[in-house]
């Protein structure tokens, strides 16, 4: 390892249903700024830029780090494109980080963003055919067999879409605000996807997330508490094949075995204070908490329902509202990785858990089959 | 700090054609196979994979996904994907190898425009609000561009032909060319236009293909080949994406990526330069200082083979095949994405002394 990588300045837009206030350029330059105002750097101070997004069908614009670099202050720069799908923004932060970590640039700009509103996300999520059943349409038949294999009582979703919603009270941007969110308006939303209702759904929304990453010699000149890549982890597999485990994939397992070692990481669910997971239908949180080591097979539902993973429980999981709650596809992976980095940096806001010292992100995409992660902590060498 | 030492030390690519019959990830996998049998070294041993492709060409979002079928990702493989072409993906394999702690890279650049229309697609990449709507393709700025250097005084039709000849020449000696023929400049200049001042073989032909390298850290590049064709560095930039504030007669990105490179600081013997349209080939040309006796694009180059997502890795592969069969010793590869060469990538190579 040549060099250790820090975020030093993290940048959101409000997340909403439609930005018609902003273009493509307007919505990553607000995120962008944001970001390097928190970094206390101008343009000029950056190596390179990093920007992920999911495909390009989703708002008809082709390779759009072309017609983006000038916002993004990429001319004369290298600006790069990474397209991993739906666990792409946490990938875009992995290379961003690599790219520091390689010792040949010290401060990377990295972004994600979609613009949802600008095409028709479910018609190109089931690969740009007519009659797509949606990407909760692919999943729902992993989660009921998730359900028939750890016994989980059909509260376990709901639960996670109210607590998801509450927290988001909590996150001035995220997209969701429901005042109202209750167990009962849940299950009593339209039934889209067996098990899943409408409220059990992620929306789809317009916005950008950004960081800076910069090199131990930049952080230590940060004006604000950087946050330090302890560790990152990728992994992809199949999207399908006789005897895959859909419900629990090899390379999700895998992906958090490297993770933790590299990390030094030997028992997580008491050595990671908080996580970020990429939770887009309900169930996906007790199916990842098993998924990804953070505890026992079919354990993960009796975490969720104890209240462990609320804020202010032992495991609090998706503080800052979580993709339930805002989801420009592009950008929910980054968004992930940059609330674990808010938690350690301490600058969560309303929904900071107290003392984080430790944060996990993740995203996950395709068919449940590419894992993006990365651990973050407060301090550069964390000992557990 | 000191870069570490990577190098390439496999290479393969498919023969550019105007259909391929199978799919793409049938074109990686038997790429993909090829580099194993020749170095010896089994899936597992691979540390990391990274594809360029681009979902559009396919009219599919997510066609990448079917691409890892190719790699092969069973146990699961730890990868990434660029929405570029494949020459990105190697810049990002070399980058990832710098960090030291692995050792061995799989690259593969990989697209099929047969089921499309290139020049209605990448029309798509202009910006989104002001220019696509009017549908300006990449061959009509590519005419611009042309006619910005004969307004210039830059170059002549003439010298586009010329381009065009020793191209098509060259490509009759590679097996891999889809496009080639011993064609006079005078012949050349007695064909009609198609995009005035471009004539219709100024333009590289509709193709299918994929190419792919391994590459290799070090002591390891060293026990995997016995000639490793060392990078000794790997730079992109960007221009602006406002035509009318760029000098489309020049092309500082590359002259600023040669700069970072040291492509100067010794003698370059082969530059393949990923130059799609014959005016290309000059403005690069011009902004890399390159003349005799460098050798430009002996495979013929884009204008004779041009499979959109891997043309630019084609361009490594074929200054490393050069170098490994001794005709070179230090290349020059450079690779573009963007209407008139908007975003160029240079990546410098060297064999052992």
């Amino acid at each position: 390892m040549a060099e250790r990588c820090a975020i030093i300045g993290i940048g959101q837009t409000k997340y909403a249903r439609r930005r018609g206030d902003l273009s493509m350029d307007g919505l990553v330059r607000e995120a962008a700024l944001r970001a390097l105002e928190d970094a206390d750097l101008e343009w000029k101070d950056l190596d390179a830029i990093v920007i992920g997004k999911a495909p390009d069908a989703l708002e008809g614009v082709l390779m759009p780090e072309l017609s983006l670099c000038d916002a993004l202050g990429a001319v004369g720069k290298p600006i790069h494109r990474v397209h991993t799908a739906g666990s792409v923004g946490a990938s875009t932060a992995i290379t961003a980080a690599t790219m520091v970590e390689s010792g040949l640039y010290r401060r990377v700009l990295t972004l994600g963003y979609e613009k949802q509103s600008e095409g028709n996300a479910t018609w190109a999520l089931g690969g740009g055919r007519s009659g797509s059943q949606g990407a909760g349409g692919s999943f729902a038949p992993w989660i009921r067999n998730y359900i028939r294999r750890s016994g989980a009582p059909e509260h376990i979703g709901w639960k996670v879409a109210v607590k998801d919603r509450k927290n988001a009270l909590r996150n001035p941007y995220a997209h969701l605000q429901m005042k109202d969110i209750s167990i009962e308006k849940v299950k009593e939303s339209p039934m889209l996807w067996d098990p899943l209702h409408f409220l059990e759904s992620c929306p789809s929304s317009d916005g950008a997330a950004a960081m800076v990453l910069s090199d131990a010699e930049g952080a230590r000149r940060a004006p604000r508490r950087p946050a330090w890549v302890i560790a990152h982890a990728k992994r992809t597999e199949f999207s399908q094949f006789p005897g895959r485990d859909t419900v629990r994939p090899l390379a999700g397992v895998d992906c958090a075995k490297a993770l933790f070692a590299k990390a030094g990481i030997t028992d997580p669910l008491r050595q990671i204070d908080c996580a970020e997971l990429y939770v887009p239908f309900s169930w996906y949180e007790p199916m990842w908490l098993e998924g990804h080591l953070l505890c026992e097979e079919h354990q993960g539902w009796k975490l969720t329902d104890s209240g462990a993973t609320e804020l202010g429980g032992s495991f609090p999981v998706n503080m800052s509202g979580g993709v339930l709650s805002s989801n420009p596809i592009g950008a929910s992976g980054m968004i992930r990785c940059l609330e674990a980095a808010n938690q350690v940096r301490g600058t969560a806001g309303d929904y900071q858990v107290d003392g984080a010292r430790v944060a996990l992100g993740h995203a996950y995409g395709g068919a449940a089959q590419y894992f993006a992660m990365w651990i973050v902590s407060s301090e550069p060498s964390p000992s557990f | 700090m000191t870069a570490q030492e990577i190098a390439i030390v496999a290479f393969a690519q498919t023969p550019a054609v105007r259909q391929y019959g199978d799919s793409e990830p049938a074109m990686l996998m038997d790429l993909t196979n090829q580099l194993l049998a020749e170095t010896g070294l089994e899936r597992k041993e691979i540390d990391f994979t990274i594809a360029g492709s681009c979902d559009y060409l396919s009219g599919l979002p997510f066609a990448f996904v079917m691409n890892v079928d190719g790699f092969g990702a069973w146990p699961p493989v730890y990868e990434s994907h660029v929405e570029m072409d494949g020459a990105w993906a190697l810049f990002e394999a070399w980058v990832r190898l710098q960090v030291g702690d692995i050792d061995i890279a799989l690259v593969a650049g990989s697209g099929k425009s047969s089921p499309g229309k290139p020049r209605e697609i990448f029309a798509l990449q202009t910006n989104p609000y002001y220019c696509a709507p009017l549908g300006l393709d990449p061959v009509s700025v590519a005419g611009l561009q042309a006619r910005a250097l004969l307004d210039a005084g830059k170059a002549s039709e003439r010298d586009f032909a010329e381009v065009v000849s020793r191209s098509r020449r060259d490509g009759l000696a590679n097996p891999n060319a889809q496009v080639a023929k011993d064609v006079s400049v005078d012949a050349l200049l007695k064909e009609p236009y198609f995009a005035a001042p471009l004539r219709r073989h100024d333009l590289p032909p509709i193709s299918d293909g994929a190419a792919a390298v391994l590459v290799a850290r070090g002591e390891r590049a060293r026990q995997l080949c016995e000639r490793p064709i060392w990078i000794r560095g790997i730079d992109h930039r960007i221009e602006s994406s406002h035509l009318g504030l760029r000098d489309l007669t020049d092309s500082p990105s590359t002259r600023l990526a040669a700069e970072k490179l040291g492509v100067h600081d010794g003698p370059i013997d082969v530059a393949e330069l990923c130059a799609r349209y014959s005016p290309e080939e000059i403005v690069l040309r011009l902004a890399l200082g390159l003349r005799a006796p460098t050798r430009i694009n002996p495979s013929g180059g884009p204008l004779c083979g041009h499979p959109v997502m891997a043309t630019g890795l084609v361009r490594v592969v074929e200054v490393a095949r050069r170098i490994r069969e001794g005709s070179a010793r230090r290349g020059l590869a450079h690779a573009t994405s963007g209407p008139a060469l908007q975003q160029n990538l240079l990546c410098l190579l060297e064999g052992d002394a």
